[in-house]
């Protein structure tokens, strides 16, 4: 590290207090997001809130396939790689097994929309003590930016590239308001991360998940719009735009369900 | 403004995506000319024309945990600064 601060005027760094620093629960370790790519920045997020809720030495990782298929090696917890799509079972047996550890799957709308859909339909029906983070970026990010169940209507992607034709390909799947009927979900909410306000809001979505599963309410999801600069072949600040200004009219933001233990905290 | 706060850079890890310039309300944050050991221009700080006051809204929309953000305590009338509470 080096103290990119040359002015004279400053007084020394020792005087300040440390406003932000690395989440302890977040490795040492360089991750291979592309450049601009908000996975890191969930990363954090979810680092964070396991070092706020003191509960690193007993969670457990369950990484998805996709981008984030090191997800296990990003992460100062305990950690493990479930087949494609299948990270809300295995949560389901780590949880039943080890009922006393905090169980979170992060997976990618590839891995959880598409081949996992049935896994995490199912996870939710029996109202599973498990906390999903579900990353939507409206693609399959790391085999090359094809088609996936939630890219949006007219999207252009490498496997759609006169843009997604709803009468043939369908509709985008709206994951998070399908959980949110069942009776198992304790918390259901989807987020954004295109703008600092947007992010700050995430935390606080992603805390009220883990906190629903500390006090066994049942499943929590956060869904997550995030973008992917490299397939949508856009600047990382202009990704962030095209999520707040085509992602969000087609994916709306809130909490869709939030259990009533939850709400009385404030 | 006086200075009011400062960030630390970890250059090797920045990937170059300037996000924290797009959205630094003070405007210090710009990208340096030369590269780090990935072959990035990491960013760097500059308060030649403001000042930053660590206000760490570049540190939250990092997505490589480059930042470490310090700031003055506050000074509040009839109350300690914060850091001689922590004393």
């Amino acid at each position: 590290m080096a103290i990119a601060t040359l002015s004279t005027e400053k007084p020394p760094i020792e005087a300040m207090e440390v406003v932000y620093k690395r989440p302890e629960s977040l490795a040492e370790v360089q991750t291979h997001y592309c450049p601009g790519c908000t996975h890191g920045i969930i990363h954090r997020l979810v680092a964070e809130v396991i070092d706020e809720l003191g509960v690193r030495e007993k969670t457990i990782g369950v990484a998805p396939v996709g981008c984030a298929v090191f997800a296990y090696q990003y992460f100062n917890v305990d950690g493990c790689e479930a087949a494609h799509g299948r990270a809300p079972a295995m949560a389901t047996g780590l949880k039943r097994v080890m009922p006393d550890r905090i169980i979170f799957t992060y997976q990618g709308d590839g891995d959880l929309a598409s081949i996992g859909g049935n896994e995490i339909m199912h996870a939710a029906a029996r109202g599973e003590n498990i906390t999903v983070i579900f990353v939507n970026n409206a693609n399959y990010g790391m085999t090359g930016g094809q088609m996936a169940p939630t890219t949006l209507p007219g999207m252009v992607t490498t496997s759609s590239p006169y843009g997604r034709d709803v009468k043939t390909q369908g509709y985008p799947v709206h994951i998070t308001e399908m959980l949110a009927i069942m009776p198992g979900v304790a918390y259901a909410s989807r987020n954004s991360m295109h703008s600092v306000a947007e992010i700050r809001k995430t935390k606080k979505a992603i805390r009220k998940a883990f906190e629903a599963q500390i006090k066994g309410l049942g499943l929590g999801i956060v869904e997550i719009l995030s973008s992917c600069p490299t397939n949508w072949r856009m600047d990382p600040f202009e990704s962030l735009e095209f999520i707040r200004d085509h992602m969000v009219p087609v994916f709306p933001l809130g909490e869709y369900k939030v259990h009533d233990e939850l709400k009385r905290r404030k | 403004m006086a200075t009011r706060g400062t960030v630390l850079i970890d250059s090797d890890r920045c990937k170059g995506c300037q996000l924290c310039v797009h959205v630094c309300p003070q405007g210090v944050l710009k990208m340096s000319e030369g590269y780090n050991a990935k072959g990035y221009h990491p960013v760097m700080l500059d308060e030649s024309e403001n000042h930053c006051t660590g206000c760490a809204v570049c540190a939250v929309i990092c997505p490589d945990v480059v930042f470490t953000v310090f700031r003055m305590p506050v000074k509040r009338k009839g109350r300690p600064a914060r850091q001689a509470l922590a004393a």
